[in-house]
């Protein structure tokens, strides 16, 4: 049997003295997207800074792959496979649209490349010269998308990439994503949107201070009101 | 003062714009890529100006100094960085007493090597002269250190605008962890980052002995003091505040020194006042340094 593209066990993180990740487990296989769902500081955000390699767990294992990389640095993290689209879009504001995709590129044949990734995202073709903090939020976003496509990851990553999109931006971003994981990738989509969240995971996991509270398919969180009414709500 | 002795001061004070601009972009470039303020960078400066000396006086040539010399400085930084420097970072304080302490070691080695008296290494054979311009003798020797300066620059922008490594160096004093988690190893780029800004602090050395002497107290003056200064004015974490920090900071020194000989330094600090007062990033910086 296969290792799955992404595997978490028990996964223990803190900020300092917070105990924010109380023992996450999570297994991604390819071709698969997991939307992980929850209010804010509910440990979302934490539990992809883990496996990138941002913060260095205290417990548990990350593997990808079958390769452990439990507290490795971000570049052996992201030279396995992972790509990340971090909350906040992270564009490098001094580089152009064409810099911010060359300085991640990792190219492998038939892969993506600078052409594919303009081709699903024209405006960026359109940008190519433009610094990246002169783009707007969306163009921002689809940057962010391409630059970790250009890696051509096995795990990619995504940290609430609906955050200050327009509703159409939004259903753009999710027919992507959906794309995606139909060509085997397997996605690990935190996100706020609830209608993002479950359109493009086919599991959905619910996270409150710091631990999974629920695991189910979109159909069986809707059908778990009480979930939603305590965990989601504002 | 007359317009020959105006010019005369000009000329001057570009030249020691163009040799503040050696000193601080390695400074600059380290704390924008790495948010380490090192306050070895005068001590590096210093060893810089002591091993051109030994080359000099080994083999007579100082144009092979002023390629020996940064590269023992950049060696040293490459070593320096992944054995003190990391294990401290985001650490600013630690940083702060750390670099001083190496700076210390730094001036104590280079007093049991080479002694404390004041030494002097003279400029190479055909910038030794000097030549007539506007009605005054000018040293050749400082034409070319602005030449140098010019050139430095200039090809500094070239690395920073249109290479991959300057690609890297734009993108890691934005957000260098973002970076890393695109494949780039950021130890690495940090240690060859460290390296480079020592080398550039070594090479300030060499190019300054000619024109203000090799002895003790360089280090902190025009060491770390003035490259401090240009990069506070300037701002922090770019090439072009560098530039702007040391055309501005250079002639108005030297300015200050021939019209308020007295309070000289209060001339370079009421500029660093006034500019913190005004733009707290610095003229040309993203950085803010005062809040």
């Amino acid at each position: 049997m296969s290792s799955p593209a992404l595997a978490v066990h028990a996964l223990h993180a803190y900020y300092g003295e917070s105990h924010v990740l109380q023992g996450i487990d999570l297994e991604i296989a390819a071709g698969e997207a997991v939307s992980l769902i929850g209010r804010n500081g509910a440990g979302k955000t934490t539990t992809i800074a883990a496996i990138a390699g941002f913060i260095r767990p205290r417990g548990g294992s990350v593997a990808v792959s079958g390769t452990d990389l439990t507290g490795a640095p971000p570049h052996r993290v992201a030279r396995a496979g992972v790509a990340l689209v971090p909350q906040g879009r992270r564009i490098f504001g001094d580089l152009s649209v064409g810099e911010n995709i060359a300085v991640a590129a990792r190219p492998i044949p038939n892969g993506w490349d600078e052409a594919k990734v303009m081709e699903l995202f024209p405006i960026l073709a359109r940008r190519r010269a433009v610094r990246g903090d002169q783009l707007s939020g969306g163009e921002q976003q689809m940057l962010a998308i391409a630059r970790a496509l250009v890696r051509n990851p096995t795990v990619l990553l995504l940290d609430e990439p609906s955050e200050g999109l327009a509703p159409k931006l939004v259903e753009q971003v999710g027919d992507v994503l959906q794309r995606l994981r139909a060509t085997g990738l397997a996605i690990l989509l935190v996100e706020q949107n609830l209608g993002l969240a479950t359109q493009v995971g086919r599991r959905v996991l619910v996270m409150n201070k710091g631990t999974i509270v629920f695991t189910g398919t979109p159909a069986e969180l809707a059908a778990h009101r009480d979930v939603e009414a305590r965990y989601l709500g504002v | 003062m007359s317009p020959e002795l105006v010019f005369q001061q000009a000329l001057n004070g570009l030249s020691f714009g163009a040799l503040l601009f050696i000193l601080a972009s390695g400074l600059s470039l380290v704390f924008g890529m790495m948010d380490v303020v090192n306050l070895a960078h005068g001590a590096f400066y210093m060893l810089g100006a002591y091993v051109a000396l030994s080359v000099v006086q080994a083999t007579g040539s100082f144009w092979l100094a002023l390629l020996v010399a940064p590269f023992a400085l950049g060696l040293l930084g490459f070593v320096l960085e992944p054995l003190l420097l990391r294990r401290l970072r985001g650490r600013h304080l630690d940083q702060v007493l750390l670099t001083i302490g190496v700076s210390l070691v730094i001036v104590d080695v280079i007093g049991q090597v080479w002694g404390r008296e004041v030494r002097s290494l003279s400029a190479p054979a055909g910038l030794d002269g000097s030549v007539t311009l506007i009605g005054g003798v000018y040293p050749v020797y400082r034409l070319f250190v602005m030449a140098f300066g010019v050139a430095l620059a200039a090809a500094m922008g070239i690395v920073y605008r249109r290479t991959r490594i300057g690609m890297l160096i734009r993108a890691g004093v934005q957000d260098a962890e973002m970076l890393g988690a695109l494949g780039v190893d950021t130890n690495r780029l940090f240690a060859s980052t460290f390296a480079a800004g020592a080398a550039l602090a070594g090479l300030a050395g060499v190019i300054a002995a000619p024109v203000f002497g090799v002895q003790p107290g360089m280090d902190t003056d025009p060491g770390l003091l003035y490259s401090l200064v240009v990069v506070v004015v300037g701002g922090l974490g770019t090439l072009s505040g560098a530039v702007a920090g040391s055309v501005l900071v250079g002639p108005a020194d030297t300015f200050g020194k021939v019209l308020f000989q007295d309070v000289a330094l209060a001339v370079i600090f009421a500029i660093v006042a006034l500019v913190l007062l005004l733009r707290p990033t610095g003229l040309l910086g993203r950085i803010r340094i005062a809040r």
